[in-house]
């Protein structure tokens, strides 16, 4: 790893942002080191990522809000103790957030009209929530529909990050029947290249990691088929989970408050959907890597997954059926019993029917006419 | 339609379906085979005993004397394969939490490994099965359609199950959920194929127990 | 009136039951029937697997009695039987089985395909598809009275020349005798030693006893064919001369299929229980030993073996009698290879003895019981069917081995302690 010792400071950049606040070099590189690994880079990458991010102008980025619950907002911007994360997104130019942003109203737009004409094809778009295609009227900022303001907003944009799974993949808005029409970012923007950063709420690293790879490298990370950086939803949280082992031993907690869930055995039974669920929960962990929901006692929920919230209940393993019940397959037997009784009543007529027209076999009988 | 998506379709209505379709069927299949009915034998039986069926029933999973030494290959093979799937469906944990939400009954599960393993000897099994099926003569004349579709019916789940397991081929939700087709396939294909013994052994075995023990003989 | 495809089918429909049903859906194609089969193992013929011998009998049951054959036939999607497949599997149901369930012991899924092709033969018969010779055997025992058209004045020569032997009197159409014995065709042209035998040891036992004029002949043709019209009539000959005679017990003699068409098929064809016992010959004879009714004394010293005819010891449950009985006159009484319930047929059971057709196939397939006799180095094979003794008979001439074939009643009646004084 080669770096440059006397670090220049360039004015209006990232470096000068953390120079101010008195992050070290050796903090941020670390920092970089973290990150390279979270996003699957060679380690020598850390360097060049370092640089990269010093120098790169501060990032105009726009955050869009649609039918969302803020907690993907809410996850990214409430750690405990200021991280680096944190910083990072003190150092972006945040110039629209409709939850952050001190202005309002009118002022709010003209910010969001000013930055979209000052970086004109360099910004980020950032969004979380779903859209609705139904009624506008479900939800508009300003007067505007959120249709409307997400195909404006997309169109100067250098990329878009769907943040959470609602801007991913619709989320709990469009859960059946999806009353609003809720569709996902990538279901309207088709032109734009995309990320998926679901979750609900997505891991902030993971937010923050994406973010460095577009500083550094001016793109997106390797995607999977659903949008979302392999580096971090390449692996199911089953595949990774620290009671794995449990799991293939054949140790299963029955209930949350059993034995079993105390020795900290796994919880397939009660529903959890690690398997089938890509995330980093189980590496990356949640406040400030403290812990994850399994860690905590509770099966994973694949939140991370489109249409997860409806693909059966929580708390039903992933081998049982979604709808199937032990009454559904009484009313198939009472109609395999009625079809039974049909098919009986033309077997005993055909049988019937043979015995009626059987003459009684004489030696006569045994063989042929001859012909 | 994403993986997840077909996982939920593989667990939700198609799962439905095949459950529906396969209790009709077993029904049905039965009502076939009892409704015909049997004409009650005016013989004296030699001895009254009335579980000779039942004897059987058990019995005649134990090869006759001398009959293991004459076809080792379909007596060890059916063995290998039968109690390798039966291991596979029922003492595998998630299968026994299938069960427990269709019956309300449940039992303590084999250590995931010892099922891998089960799994990989049924499939050995099945696959030294099928090429004796095509070299025996005897077997491979009476073989048809309807046998090469049973062994490709039940080797689907196994395998599947396997290479879901092992995270072979597709990532691992497609893959389940194509394990879950395979198992509807089989539960939709059972009831009406030659996979329907799974049932009609319990009963073919009772009535030669019964006719044979009427005689006086155990059979 | 003739045998039409119609009238087999028909058979067919009538016969399918709830077993067969069972079995043919359980049949999984194991083959393991053929390695429990005399005609598969000694020819390596796999037609000669027993279950395929059922395959004509199986396609009506899936045609007819299964839903998805009904769709089937429904689109016009099934095959139905032809005349010509009943022929070609003609020699499969007639001439390469003996009945003798040996398959029906080694079904890993219980098939009984003895009772499958007791079934399917209706069918087989009422088609025109039964062999030459069982038809004649047939006809003879509706029309003359017996398969070899033996009549009674044959019968009362051999009585004469027996009273002449033994100087004791054999009873004919005695009424309220204990037992009413029967004889089959091949003992009264064969083997007249088991009328003397028989005479004597009831004498000894001091048992009544009579023969029926109309009612001598045991053999039922009518089964062995598969027309159960005609095994009716046959059978119920005896019934009926049983009853006017009011005997406590029919014997079957010393005849495989007699015993079956009697104890087992017998009260079924007349649609009734009998108000009398039905035994065989062993049966009777163990019982008057174990009373000690009948003494013997003096064992034979020759190494002897016992050949279980399927239908007394596998398919009529008569396994231990012989075994005391000639521990009780034998010394060196030796068993051979799977014998008792899973013994090998001598390969002329059924009919098959009766079809000259077959006769070169029995011939081969006897080679087993060869083997077995060998085995047990034996000079003396002990049987207690005439009809496998005839067959064994022929069968040892054949491969020219000198071995000698005894009945058993015969030869408990050589070392009875008689009573001379009357």
């Amino acid at each position: 790893m080669k770096i440059t010792q006397k670090a220049e400071i360039i004015p209006g950049t990232v470096g000068e942002g953390l120079a101010q606040r008195g992050v070290t070099r050796r903090e941020f590189l670390q920092y970089c080191s973290t990150l390279a690994a979270l996003l699957a880079l060679p380690p020598a990458m850390a360097g060049a990522m370092a640089e990269a991010i010093s120098k790169a102008r501060r990032q105009s980025v726009i955050w869009l809000s649609f039918q969302e619950c803020t907690g993907c907002t809410e996850s990214i911007t409430r750690s405990h103790s200021p991280t680096l994360e944190n910083l990072i997104f003190d150092l972006i130019s945040l110039d629209y957030h409709h939850t952050l942003q001190a202005a309002s109203g009118e002022a709010a737009e003209q910010a969001r009209m000013q930055a979209m004409k000052d970086n004109d094809g360099k910004y980020l778009l950032i969004v979380d929530g779903s859209i609705p295609l139904g009624n506008p009227g479900y939800s508009c900022i300003a007067g505007i529909s959120n249709l409307d303001m997400l195909v404006e907003t997309a169109k100067g944009a250098a990329a878009i990050v769907a943040v959470g799974t609602c801007a991913a993949f619709g989320g709990l808005p469009m859960a059946d029947p999806n009353p609003t029409g809720a569709v996902s970012v990538g279901d309207i923007i088709k032109d734009k290249p995309i990320i998926n950063v679901p979750g609900c709420p997505p891991i902030p690293v993971v937010m923050t990691g994406v973010l460095a790879h577009f500083l550094t490298f001016g793109g997106l990370p390797e995607m999977d088929a659903l949008g979302r950086p392999k580096s971090f939803y390449g692996e199911t949280i089953h595949d990774r989970c620290y009671r794995r082992p449990f799991y293939d031993q054949g140790k299963f907690a029955q209930s949350f408050d059993d034995e079993a869930a105390r020795k900290g055995w796994c919880l397939f039974k009660l529903g959890c959907k690690g398997p089938v669920t890509y995330n980093a929960c189980a590496t990356t962990k949640w406040n400030d890597g403290t812990s994850f929901p399994i860690q905590s006692g509770h099966g994973c929920i694949g939140c991370s997954e489109p249409n997860f919230w409806d693909a059966g209940s929580f708390y039903q393993a992933l081998s049982m059926p979604v709808t199937a019940t032990p009454s559904m397959l009484a009313g198939a037997a009472a109609v395999g019993a009625a079809a039974g009784v049909a098919i009986t009543w033309h077997n005993r007529s055909t049988k019937a029917a043979a015995k009626a027209v059987h003459e009684k076999v004489t030696v006569q009988d045994l063989t042929r006419e001859v012909k | 339609m994403t993986h997840l998506d077909l996982l939920t379709f593989a667990r939700g209505s198609a799962l439905n379906w095949a459950l529906i379709i396969f209790v009709i069927g077993i029904v049905l299949r039965l009502f076939e085979i009892f409704g015909l009915s049997r004409k009650a034998d005016l013989a004296t039986p030699r001895t009254h005993s009335p579980g000779s069926g039942w004897r059987t029933m058990l019995a005649r999973s134990i090869p006759p004397p001398g009959m293991l030494k004459r076809d080792p290959v379909t007596y060890i093979g059916g063995y290998v394969f039968h109690l390798g799937l039966l291991f596979a469906i029922f003492f595998f944990a998630p299968h026994i939490e299938f069960f427990r939400s269709m019956t309300g009954l449940h039992w303590p599960n084999l250590p995931t490994a010892l099922v891998d393993a089960s799994v990989v000897a049924a499939m050995v099994a099945l696959g030294m099965l099928l090429a004796h099926r095509l070299n025996n003569p005897v077997k491979r004349m009476l073989s048809g359609f309807g046998d090469y579709l049973a062994w490709t019916v039940t080797l689907l789940p196994l395998l599947t199950g396997y290479m879901a397991y092992h995270h072979l081929l597709f990532e691992y939700t497609l893959m389940l959920s194509l394990h879950l087709f395979s198992v509807e396939l089989l539960l939709v294909v059972l009831p009406f194929s030659k996979l329907f013994h799974t049932f009609s052994v319990f009963i073919s075995r009772w009535y030669n127990g019964d006719i044979f023990g009427r005689k006086g003989v155990a059979s | 009136m003739s045998a039409t495809l119609a009238k087999g089918i028909n058979s067919f429909k009538e016969v399918i039951d709830a077993p067969i049903a069972s079995f043919f859906s359980s049949c999984v194609h194991c083959g393991l029937c053929a390695e429990a089969c005399l005609f598969y193992t000694e020819t390596g013929d796999a037609e000669y697997t027993p279950i395929h011998k059922l395959e004509p009998l199986r396609r009506v049951w899936q045609q007819e009695y299964t839903l998805l054959g009904k769709l089937g036939k429904m689109l016009g999607l099934s095959k139905p039987v032809t005349d010509a497949e009943l022929a070609a599997w003609e020699p499969l149901v007639y001439d390469s089985c003996t009945l003798c369930g040996r398959c029906a012991m080694v079904c890993p899924v219980g098939n009984d395909m003895t009772y499958m092709i007791r079934k399917m033969r209706e069918g087989m018969a009422a088609s025109g598809h039964a062999p030459e010779d069982l038809v004649g055997a047939t006809m003879r025992s509706i029309t003359i009275g017996s398969p070899m058209g033996i009549k009674w004045p044959a019968v009362l020569a051999q009585i004469k020349h027996v009273q002449a032997e033994t100087g004791i009197t054999v009873p004919v159409d005695s009424p309220g005798a204990e037992y009413l014995v029967l004889m089959s065709s091949m003992e009264i042209i064969n083997f007249p030693e088991y009328l003397s035998a028989l005479s004597r040891i009831f004498k000894q036992a001091g048992v009544t006893w009579t023969l029926a004029q109309d009612a001598f002949e045991a053999t039922n043709s009518g089964i062995q064919i598969g027309a159960s019209d005609l095994a009716r009539e046959i059978v119920s000959r005896i019934v009926v001369a049983a009853e006017r005679l009011q005997v406590k017990c029919v014997i079957s003699p010393e005849c495989g299929h007699a015993f079956t068409a009697l104890r087992w098929e017998g009260p079924n064809l007349m649609g009734r229980p009998f108000g009398f016992e039905v035994k065989h010959i062993l049966e009777v004879l163990d019982e008057l030993h174990a009373a000690g009714k009948i003494k013997t004394k003096g064992q034979d010293a020759r190494p002897l073996t016992y050949h279980d005819p399927c239908q007394i010891a596998r398919r009529g449950g008569v396994v231990e009698q012989p075994r005391r009985l000639l521990n009780a006159v034998a010394v060196d009484f030796r068993e051979m290879p799977d014998a008792g319930v899973m013994n090998w047929c001598c390969g002329g059971g059924g009919g098959v003895s009766a079809n000259s057709r077959a006769e070169p196939l029995r011939l081969e397939v006897f080679k087993h019981k060869k083997a077995q006799i060998e085995a047990v180095e034996v000079q003396t094979l002990i049987t207690a069917c005439a009809n496998c003794r005839i067959v064994m008979e022929e069968g040892l001439e054949h491969y020219h081995m000198k071995v000698e074939v005894v009945g058993l009643t015969e030869l408990v009646a050589q070392y009875l302690v008689e009573d001379k004084t009357t």
